[in-house]
């Protein structure tokens, strides 16, 4: 792998371009692989760079039905933040984001993680007392948090509308700063090179159709590139987890559902900060280009059509107003919808499967890609060692039956009240 | 934004109307414990057409039966919920 | 004379507007772009990453380059096309993206570090900590970004309507007008809309929009429209909104959307001078605007010999007509101009930001024309967006090189141009000599070197080619770049173009302003305020609110400029010691009748219901299915088969659902009926150790006694009386009729205040309900706990057949350290929220979810969730809280603080 650099970049620009290579090989698949991830997403090429850097297993491949990167690390709101109120996700969340502060270097290759901070709002007193709550939980394990003033909250982010009648007055924060956003298309390409670069086939174009059995154990896969047998396989395909997981007769505590977001035209600078809220779902940042990035709803019904509902659009764009008056008159450029892995606890699926050698990685919801980098650490290690990773243990598929769920929004198992 | 068609109120849009569960997901109070539990937390989940229990809460408040396509987002039939669909 | 100017004739231009500060005139019917062009202005904007020099390219919302801000102040709109805003008298406009001013942009600077700066540059450095990153994106984020936005609120109304036809017809030019009469002949309604100012033709049978786009086709003929009422920056009429947002649901639709022209790849393309064939012809015809007067026309089809004809015919000069093709068509052959054929545009030069000459290469010579205007025909796309957003195929026209609607997958077809009904196209293109100066974007300076070395690189699917290089991802969506970047991509793959693939469209097809989307909804209507039957009464006495969920509660009543806290403590200590009053309308109340009422009750309430007596009430609570505790609250039997089930208000929606599913889904064979009542009945509850006498005041009957139930009047109006108590002491709560309520309010206000008592609000209520160890849905029963965990295991029916009694059947549900119920006491105050710890450092075992004052006494009482914490009475804990810096040190109890053996509400009869 040719090392990226300044110097690199200088050289090239004196010489026309010349000498880049590329950024990671297009090879035919081989016939079989110790470890096959299915799902070339940030989390599963994240997995295989681990696997490969970490456990120094090189015959690996990633198979990827379409084009890397192509679904939630293609186009999503970039959000990076650890701060989750239960214990098990922050924990996990938050060795994730121990990994992106060095993942640039890492990889090299820019991702651009940007810690400007990740706010939430609160609304009320009992807002704020919700989210102290949040904050003393994550201060005493060890994990940044402060509770911000009203005249904190609107330095920081001077658009507000900080009128004491608003529909949402503010109230204060709570802000964790290592948090911010980082550039989701980097990240897929980071991992991609960097695992190509130490061995891994990344292999494009290549849809699983089918799993091969030997002796009650999965043996291999079926793809329309042909059948590649395999030790280990793990799924790691976001929203198509239950289409996959049936090729294996399984059937997941997990559900597909669209959500949405969109982006304005790019203007100056104006929002320095993630906004988002502990009463409302809306969220707003600005990315580097100087687009306004905005979220709300998921769209609370089974779909994997990619297109949304308008009055999720409509609606997230009022409550942005509602906080930020100025962004009235700024224009949706581009809004795209994607389809999430709703898991019936609200937290991610990182285990084995009741089917022997297969493994599962999802049920992310709509949080996967501030834990790509932790979600591909503890994928390596179950899918290298057989064992599970201890801050992937509370994430295990039998926790539904044993009654042991992480539910971090407290609403239970339909995931359209998540 | 789906247009569905209520079998009691007619065609409406789809904020009329919210989605509760797949028929095979129905929990009934007969059902042991490990079958209701299982029932819960399993899902077939299908890129394709589902039978599913939504109501026309914002309109006749009643619950009805969906045969719907999960990608293309056809609904083949809606029907008024009749316990013989559990 | 050189450049562009209005041609002789016609009326004065009457309107008045600026632009960078220059007073300027327009036409009645001038775009800005036309009327700048008019005004002899070719140069408008800066591109987005090498701020280089920026005209007007076309003359419809495909305009990559010439967009400006239009108004000011509160009403500035950055990023407009000046394509697609009608010049009205007053218009404010400036150029972007640029400092210090247009003509001299130190931001070109970029430009001379181009080849450094090339497509992904800034994936390969910046590397370092994140903190120095940081540091790179304060300048990276000031270079970047167009236009500025407003500080201000936006003082324009927004509204959403709703529409419904059965042809929906996109575009009023000549196909959509001839679809829209077949469809009016065939006894249809018809609703036609138009981006422009007016439909080619009016129809009477048919509705129109103008200034309306169809934003986005979603299901099942769903389709969201844009109307403009007013132009940018532009005051709307009083009680008109800016803008409307329709929802329009349509039986079919139709799209006649036209074709939008392709521009011609070669080096420096993207100089101001160069515009769209089409565009030209436009200027000229419609705005009597003459966009140079020497002109070369490069092309690869016959559509742009009607540009040179209107360029003659309006005293301009055709010096040359590069055509791409090998043999001069018939159009060719009879022009009037001079024609070359095997000939291509290869390199423009120019001065002072405009264009001066055009070097072509005809037949392998190489040959310079001067000019001021190169009009460019790649040929014509279909806009095909709105077919392929609703799940279209798309098939690949060899002809004329471009996409056109496949199959259909809804009832959407188009027709005209946007059919595909377009001159056919030579297929020659040039080699590049200069890619590096070769445009294919022009808003994000991406060219076709930076195709290429994306290709080098591996980023070959056209997903990744977008992503790397930023092509087609400006403010105009790649609308006069992407087929040429296909055809780049295809060149340097060695694939066709169909081979190369496409990008998915997705709305919005043009901008949609965040206004338009939230409509009415913007600015603080985004969420209903729910306001009380007993609002009035409760202003009057200029409480603390409190929200809660939708709904606003008085938290509490200050006097005399008490505090909060000080308010409250002196209502709760009002209920402990006289009586107070509280409005608990909020809370959900059903009323379920019928032979089967218990049946459903019981199988909803995880508690005995069955045996209740009529005239009795008592505490239930209902578990999700997966076990957990849903909600709680109070089950009456009023009558033999008639119950009244009250419970939490932030759960009132989700009961109803809960309840109609059990009922219709579970067990539909109970004849029952439930109703919800939450907002048909006010609730006062009176409470306090002289509330009996009170009420028995008020009533003139024997008040019921706890957990009984009674019917009465107060002051002429008819209230249902249910003795429950969540204060702790002796309570009535008070049900009447909303509309009604209000006098009830009154008398027991007057009579409560008579004997030194006084209304309490939430945070009262609070201090009181906490001292008792009630849970709080939200605080102790936050989703995540079980009955045991809440210490009500021992209520749990043991008969079972209840939602939930599967789910807790679950091995983890019972395991010892879970966390559990607790009381904790402490002589300073417990911060509510904080961590339980044994000591600073020491790992989490729990938190407290509800903490207060005593109301008599001294110290402080809280509630907690503690692992294991059933089995930890006694141990001294530290309560803390880092983020506010507080922290108490507390003893493990009991939940409960106050009147243990429950007498102050038995007062023995």
């Amino acid at each position: 792998m040719k090392r990226y650099s300044a110097l690199a970049l200088l050289k090239a620009g004196l010489t026309g371009q010349r000498g880049w290579e590329q950024a990671w090989r297009d090879p035919e698949p081989k016939k079989s692989y110790d470890i096959i991830i299915i799902g070339g997403g940030g989390h599963g090429l994240a997995t295989a760079y681990y696997l490969a850097k970490v456990h120094g297993l090189r015959n690996i491949a990633v198979l990827e039905k379409g084009w890397i990167g192509g679904g939630n690390t293609g186009r999503n709101t970039t959000i990076v933040r650890s701060n989750y109120r239960q214990k098990p996700l922050h924990d996990l969340f938050d060795f994730a984001l121990d990994l992106w502060e060095g993942m640039s270097d890492a990889l090299n290759f820019n991702v651009m993680f940007s810690p400007r901070g990740a706010l939430f709002l609160g609304h009320s007193d009992g807002d704020m007392t919700v989210l102290a709550q949040r904050g003393d939980a994550l201060r005493c394990d060890g994990i940044d948090a402060d509770l911000l003033t009203r005249a904190q909250v609107q330095k920081l982010v001077p658009l507000l509308d900080m009128a004491p009648d608003a529909r949402f007055p503010i109230h204060g924060g709570l802000i964790q700063r290592r948090g911010g956003t980082a550039r989701h298309d980097a990240v897929a390409w980071g991992y991609a090179r960097a695992a190509d670069a130490l061995g891994v086939d990344v292999i494009q174009k290549c849809e699983v159709t089918g799993f091969a059995m030997t002796g009650g154990r999965v043996s291999g896969v079926a793809t329309t590139r042909g059948p590649i047998a395999a030790g280990r396989v793990g799924i790691c395909v976001a929203g198509n987890s239950g289409p996959v997981a049936a090729f294996a007769g399984l059937q997941l505590p997990i559900e597909a559902q669209t959500l949405q977001a969109f982006v304005t035209e790019p203007v100056k600078p104006m929002i320095d900060t993630v906004i988002m809220s502990q009463s409302l779902h809306c969220y707003i940042s600005q990315s580097d280009k100087g687009g306004i990035v905005l979220g709300g709803d998921p769209d609370q019904f089974p779909s994997y059509a990619q297109r949304g509902l308008p009055p999720r659009i409509e609606k997230a764009a009022a409550e942005a107003i509602a906080l930020v008056p100025a962004l009235s008159r700024l224009r949706m450029v581009r809004c795209w919808a994607g389809t999430t892995d709703m898991s019936f606890d609200g937290s991610p699926i990182l285990s084995a499967l009741p089917v022997d050698g297969l493994y599962l990685n999802g049920g992310w919801c709509y949080g996967g890609f501030k834990a790509t980098p932790a979600s591909g650490w503890c994928y390596a290690h179950v899918l290298a060692t057989g064992d599970t990773h201890p801050l992937a243990a509370p994430f295990a598929f039998d926790r539904f039956a044993r009654g042991a769920t992480i539910d971090e929004a407290g609403v239970g198992v339909l995931p359209q009240l998540r | 934004m789906l247009q569905i068609g209520c079998p009691f109120c007619g065609a409406r849009a789809q904020s009329e109307f919210s989605y509760e569960r797949t028929l095979d997901s129905i929990v009934t109070l007969e059902m042991p414990a490990n079958e209701a539990v299982r029932r819960l937390y399993a899902r077939a989940n299908p890129r394709g057409f589902d039978e599913e229990l939504w109501r026309h809460a914002f309109g006749c408040r009643q619950w009805l039966v969906l045969h719907r396509h999960r990608q293309t987002h056809e609904i083949a039939s809606v029907a008024a919920f009749d316990p013989a669909h559990r | 004379m050189s450049g562009p100017s209005r041609l002789p004739g016609g009326p004065e231009p009457t309107l008045r507007f600026t632009f960078d500060g220059v007073p300027l005139r327009g036409r009645v019917g001038d775009t800005l772009a036309a009327a700048l062009l008019a005004n002899g202005i070719g140069l408008v904007a800066r591109s987005f990453k090498y701020h280089r020099p920026r005209g007007i390219l076309s003359a419809g919302v495909e305009e990559p380059n010439a967009l400006v801000t239009v108004g000011e102040g509160e009403r500035r709109e950055p990023n407009t096309r000046a394509t697609d805003v009608y010049v009205y008298d007053g218009l404010v406009a400036h150029s972007q993206n640029r400092w210090p001013s247009l003509a001299f942009d130190l931001g070109a600077v970029n430009g001379l570090a181009a080849r450094f700066l090339t497509a992904g540059f800034y994936y390969k450095t910046f590397f370092g900590p994140p903190s120095r990153w940081l540091l790179y994106e304060r300048f990276i984020r000031r270079a970047a970004g167009l236009g500025k936005a407003p500080a201000e609120p936006d003082p324009d109304p927004y509204e959403h309507r709703s529409a419904f036809c059965d042809v929906l017809v996109v575009g009023g030019g000549p196909a959509g007008i001839a679809a829209t009469r077949a469809a009016v002949q065939a006894g249809e309604r018809v609703l036609v809309v138009e981006q422009d100012l007016a439909v080619r033709e009016a129809i009477d049978e048919a509705r129109v929009l103008t200034r309306t786009t169809a934003s986005g086709v979603w299901d099942h003929g769903f389709v969201t429209l844009v109307q403009r009422l007013v132009e940018p920056g532009q005051p709307p009429a009083p009680g008109q909104p800016a803008q409307r947002l329709w929802h329009v649901r349509a039986g079919r639709v139709v799209l006649a959307t036209g074709a939008i022209e392709r521009p011609l790849t070669f080096a420096w393309n993207d100089r101001p001078g160069v515009m769209l064939s089409q565009a030209v012809r436009r200027y000229i015809e419609r705005f009597k605007v003459l966009p140079g007067q020497r002109v070369v026309i490069a092309t690869n089809n016959d559509d742009a010999y009607a540009t040179a004809d209107a360029i003659a015919a309006a005293g301009g000069s055709v010096v040359a007509i590069l055509d791409s093709r090998a043999e001069k068509s018939a159009v060719a052959r009879i022009a009037a101009h001079p024609v070359h054929t095997n000939a291509f545009p290869i390199s423009t030069s120019g001065k002072r930001h405009h264009l001066r000459s055009v070097e072509a290469d005809i037949g392998g010579e190489r040959t310079r024309f001067e000019a001021d205007l190169l009009a460019v025909s790649g040929g014509f796309t279909p806009v095909v967006h709105l077919h392929s957003q609703a799940g279209g195929a798309l098939d690949w026209d060899e002809a004329i090189q471009a996409f056109v609607p496949g199959a259909s997958r809804q009832a959407v077809s188009s027709v005209g141009a946007a059919a595909g009904d377009l001159p056919p196209v030579g297929i020659a293109v040039a080699d590049l000599p200069d890619p590096k100066a070769s445009f294919i974007d022009f808003q994000n300076d991406v060219t076709a070197a930076d195709i290429d070395l994306a290709w080098a690189e591996g980023y070959r699917s056209v997903e990744h080619l977008k992503r790397y290089t930023t092509l087609g991802m400006a403010t105009d969506q790649g609308k006069t770049s992407n087929m040429a970047a296909l055809a780049r991509l295809a060149s340097v793959a060695g694939v066709t173009i169909p081979q190369a693939g496409l990008t998915t469209f997705r709305a919005p097809f043009t901008p949609v302003t965040l206004g338009a989307l939230a409509g009415a909804d913007g600015g603080g209507h985004a969420a209903p305020n729910r306001r009380l039957a007993l609002y009035d009464r409760h202003q009057r006495l200029a409480p603390i609110w409190q929200p809660l969920g939708l709904w606003h509660r008085p938290r509490a009543y200050p006097v005399a400029g008490e505090t909060l806290h000080q308010a409250a403590l002196r209502e709760a200590r009002a209920v402990r010691t006289a009586a107070g009053i509280v409005d608990v309308s909020t809370l959900a109340k059903f009323a379920v009748v019928g032979p089967d009422a218990a049946a459903l009750l019981e199988s909803v309430c995880a508690t005995g219901v069955a045996k209740l007596a009529v005239g009795r009430g008592r505490y239930t609570f209902l578990l999700r299915e997966d076990g957990m505790v849903m909600d709680d609250g109070t089950v009456w039997r009023l009558e033999e088969n008639r119950y009244l089930l009250t419970s939490s208000t932030g759960g009132a929606d989700r009961m109803e659902a809960h309840l109609s599913y059990a009922h219709r889904v579970l067990a539909p064979h109970l004849r029952v009926s439930v109703v919800a009542q939450q907002e048909h009945f006010a609730g006062i509850a009176l409470a306090g150790p002289l509330a009996k006498a009170i009420l028995a005041e008020l009533t003139g009957i024997a008040p019921p006694a706890h957990m009984g139930l009674a019917q009465a009047e107060i002051a002429g109006v008819a209230v249902l009386i249910l003795a429950a108590s969540y204060s702790g002491e002796r309570a009535f709560e008070l049900y009447a009729v909303a509309s009604d309520a209000g006098a009830v309010w009154d008398a027991v206000e007057a009579a409560t205040r008579a004997r030194g008592g006084a209304p309490y609000g939430l945070e009262a209520l609070e201090f009181l309900r906490i001292e008792k160890g009630h849970i709080v849905i939200g605080a102790e029963a936050d989703g995540r706990t079980t009955p045991h965990d809440l210490q009500l295991e021992r209520m749990l029916r043991k008969s079972g057949g209840f939602i939930g009694a599967a789910g807790l059947t679950r091995p983890a549900l019972s395991a010892p350290d879970r966390l559990q119920l607790v009381g904790l006491t402490s002589e300073t105050p417990i911060p509510e929220g904080a961590m339980l710890v044994t000591a600073t450092g020491e790992p989490v075992l729990g938190h407290v979810t509800s903490a207060a004052g005593r109301v008599l006494g001294e110290g402080a009482v809280a509630l907690g969730l503690l692992a294991g914490g059933r089995l930890r009475t006694g141990e001294r804990l530290l309560a803390t809280s880092p983020t506010r810096n507080q922290s108490a040190h507390v003893t493990v109890t009991a939940p409960l603080f106050y009147d243990a053996e429950g007498t102050r509400y038995r007062d023995g009869d």
